[in-house]
């Protein structure tokens, strides 16, 4: 959970912003609402902004705070937006001991965002992960549906070149 | 009340049924240290600094949460206990800054205390990742600093719970978990309210008021500036604390004598502002109810209060008074009416305000608070830091000799001491309107119902023909709980108190700060109120309106209480303000 790319601005439409108002009055009522309302707020959305979260605050009489809270602790939760091309890098343990963590770091560079951040062009989002089950490949990334592996670092900015 | 027996340490206890272990050990003569605890606020059992054995159980357990049953048997003192608490210590240590020598909480610091008592002999022993945090600077009042938070959560509980207001939280997970506000927002940039409460429950120096003494002694110093003092009243009820006298001692005395000593030109009262704030409250409320006005009328003492009202409640600003707070009337007086009558320039004035509150600290760059074209008040400081002032000059405070306040501005009734008490001025207000409306002497100044403890209180009052309804709400939850039965027609009152902090000033955000193991078993706000009310007591004149300076201010120089003089000094406005940006 990466603190929030405020480069990527916010895009949200009138219709999304119907669509999330007319969650929260279906759950203002239920115990522990919060929660069914911050996932369907990520569905609509694709990540959750202050300015979504600011709404949901507002609607619920919840201090902003207390939102806040529950997104970063959760790591299903986004602050940021995904990419065009959303660059996922395993760093389970089988990646990990074949070198996944330079990859990860050098991924960090290349892209200027830190974990779950997004370029401020919207192009590529950045994320690591947990094991995809492709260990025989490893280190292993994927790139939307895309799967490289066998990587080293320095096949890292060939991969990108693909999508610019 | 049905008891349980236990054993805790192998001595037979009988206690209350229901009682946490933590209770009932302090029956049997046993504080067991706590470190994230505070009763009714923070029951989280996370810090597990109480952890005990209990026999049969698996493992050792919070003492602060788990309730004792019949035969019981408890210990509180083994090997396993001490090293278990000792361990936790050291794995805080491990994440902490310990610059303690210059920590304004060292010798107030919980966190000290603990590890003193439980021989840390190490702090370094768990050294490895450190999580580095910048100061939060951003609010007018205060200082975050995370680089010296345990993560207790005490202050997000009492913002939450207490004040309903919850700016500040736990973020992240694990290693990155940390208090602040959402995204990362500077304090100064949410509705928070200025309270300081988050200050007086936290057990180490993570969260301290924005220190001004070095601005007030470099003042002093000045030989082209007149510096006057004025004290509000629950300081007196708090200030001995800081120097080992128990909860609850009045050093109004000894209080005045160390300002003297300290080099203030004129040590006077905020209590003479508190009495001039009656008389224009008072003639305010009248003049509403008899020609028609927003009804219900809310008291504007409290700035913590007027912060939240402009916040959360910007559909009721013109329920507030317009009269300043007494500290602002009392500022403004000074420099107006004072200086005119000493012949002194008022911009070589400096008011300084000593106060139970951090909210003042805001309050003094509010708008429209400069009746002399200068702010009123140049700089206010807590009660806390009056006593840090009295120890860096080495003043043996228990030893200084009583001494009075100077004249005019000292001058005070009985009315005006108990404003430091949740009800106090509502008290103050109902002696001078009753006897406005009746034109008869009260035979008895007490008005007992809008006293004590009690977050809500309210009573009816049949004063020459009319039903009076007044409330009164201190804490802000308290104060919520009760506006939205206003709002919603549910309750129907004609005069309103409000205090932001629970039980009044006497418990404000400036006050010294007790340790948990105090709060915990103490009602820190009724044995300071009490100080107040018995010095009330014992005043010859209880009644603002009996003031012989106000009295005398009126007539050289206001005119009439509600004049257009008296509201272009002592009257102010408010401004809408949002919950979130």
């Amino acid at each position: 959970m990466g603190s929030q790319n405020k480069t990527v601005p916010f895009a949200g439409t009138k219709e999304q912003e119907a669509a999330l108002l007319k969650v929260i009055a279906e759950h203002k009522d239920d115990k522990g609402a919060l929660m069914p309302i911050l996932q369907k707020a990520q569905g609509i959305y694709g990540y959750l902004p202050v300015e979504v979260q600011t709404i949901i605050s507002n609607e619920m009489n919840v201090p902003l705070e207390k939102i806040y809270g529950i997104v970063t602790f959760y790591s299903q939760f986004s602050l940021s937006p995904k990419g065009k091309y959303n660059v996922s890098v395993c760093l389970g343990t089988a990646c990990y001991v074949k070198g996944s963590g330079d990859i990860f770091n050098k991924l960090q560079d290349l892209l200027g965002v830190t974990d779950g951040g997004c370029t401020t062009d919207g192009k590529f989002s950045l994320e690591s992960c947990r094991c995809i089950g492709a260990c025989g490949l490893a280190p292993v990334l994927t790139v939307n549906e895309d799967v490289y592996g066998k990587l080293s670092v320095d096949d890292l900015e060939g991969i990108l070149t693909k999508y610019e | 009340m049905e008891t349980v027996n236990i054993k805790i340490n192998g001595m037979p206890v009988e206690a209350p049924k229901g009682s946490t272990i933590l209770e009932a050990a302090k029956l049997a003569h046993i504080d067991i240290p706590t470190l994230c605890y505070l009763k009714g606020i923070n029951e989280i059992g996370a810090c597990r600094i109480c952890v005990v054995e209990v026999k049969g159980a698996r493992s050792l357990v919070a003492s602060c949460m788990y309730p004792i049953n019949e035969g019981m048997e408890i210990t509180t003192n083994s090997q396993k206990v001490l090293a278990s608490r000792k361990k936790t210590l050291e794995l805080i240590l491990s994440d902490h800054d310990r610059k303690c020598l210059s920590c304004v909480r060292s010798g107030s610091c919980e966190l000290q205390k603990l590890c003193n008592d439980l021989k840390v002999e190490d702090e370094g022993l768990y050294d490895g990742a450190r999580t580095l945090y910048n100061t939060d600077a951003t609010s007018a009042h205060m200082l975050r600093d995370n680089n010296k938070c345990i993560l207790c959560r005490r202050c997000s509980a009492v913002c939450e719970k207490t004040q309903g207001i919850g700016v500040i939280g736990a973020n992240e997970r694990g290693f990155d978990t940390n208090i602040s506000c959402a995204f990362d927002m500077g304090l100064g940039d949410t509705s928070c309210v200025s309270c300081g409460q988050c200050i007086a429950v936290c057990p180490t120096g993570a969260l301290t008021e924005k220190d001004s003494t070095s601005e007030v002694f470099a003042a002093l110093a000045d030989p082209d500036k007149y510096v006057i003092v004025q004290t509000a009243p629950a300081v007196r009820a708090g200030l001995g604390e800081a120097f080992g006298l128990p909860i609850g001692t009045n050093v109004q005395g000894k209080m005045v004598s160390a300002l003297r000593r300290l080099g203030f030109d004129q040590v006077f009262d905020t209590d003479f502002a508190a009495d001039l704030t009656i008389m224009e409250e008072a003639t305010e409320l009248l003049d509403r109810i008899n020609n028609g006005g927003v009804l219900p009328l809310i008291t504007s003492c409290s700035p913590g209060w007027i912060k939240y009202c402009e916040h959360y409640y910007p559909d009721m600003l013109d329920n507030l008074s317009s009269c300043k707070s007494p500290m602002q009337m009392f500022g403004a007086i000074t420099k107006t009416y004072y200086a005119e009558k000493m012949g002194i320039d008022p911009n070589k004035i400096v008011m300084v305000s000593v106060m139970p509150c951090t909210a003042k600290k805001f309050e003094i760059g509010r708008d429209d608070q400069s009746a002399a074209g200068v702010p009123d008040v140049d700089i206010s400081i807590t009660t806390r830091e009056l006593a840090k002032m009295v120890e860096r000059v080495g003043l043996n405070f228990l030893s200084l000799p009583d001494e009075d306040f100077d004249d005019p501005l000292g001058r005070s009734t009985g009315a005006a001491v108990i404003f430091g008490a949740t009800g106090g001025v509502m008290e103050a207000a109902l002696r001078t309107a009753v006897e406005v409306l009746t034109g008869k002497e009260l035979p008895n100044p007490e008005f007992s119902e809008v006293r004590g403890t009690q977050g809500i209180k309210e009573a009816t009052y049949h004063v020459a023909g009319l039903d009076i309804n007044v409330a009164v709400a201190s804490g802000l939850a308290n104060a919520r709980e009760l506006l939205e039965d206003v709002k919603s027609g549910k309750k129907n009152y004609h005069f309103i108190e409000i205090m932001g902090c629970p039980g009044g000033c006497v418990n404000g955000g400036g006050q010294p700060q007790q340790p948990a193991t105090v709060r915990n078993f103490t009602d820190i706000r009724a044995l300071r109120a009490k100080a107040l009310y018995n010095q009330d007591a014992e005043m010859p004149l209880r009644k603002s309106h009996e003031n012989p300076s106000i009295k005398a201010l009126y007539d050289e120089y206001l005119g009439k209480p509600g004049s257009h003089k008296a509201h272009e000094l002592l009257h102010t406005t408010y401004v809408k303000r949002s919950i979130n940006k």
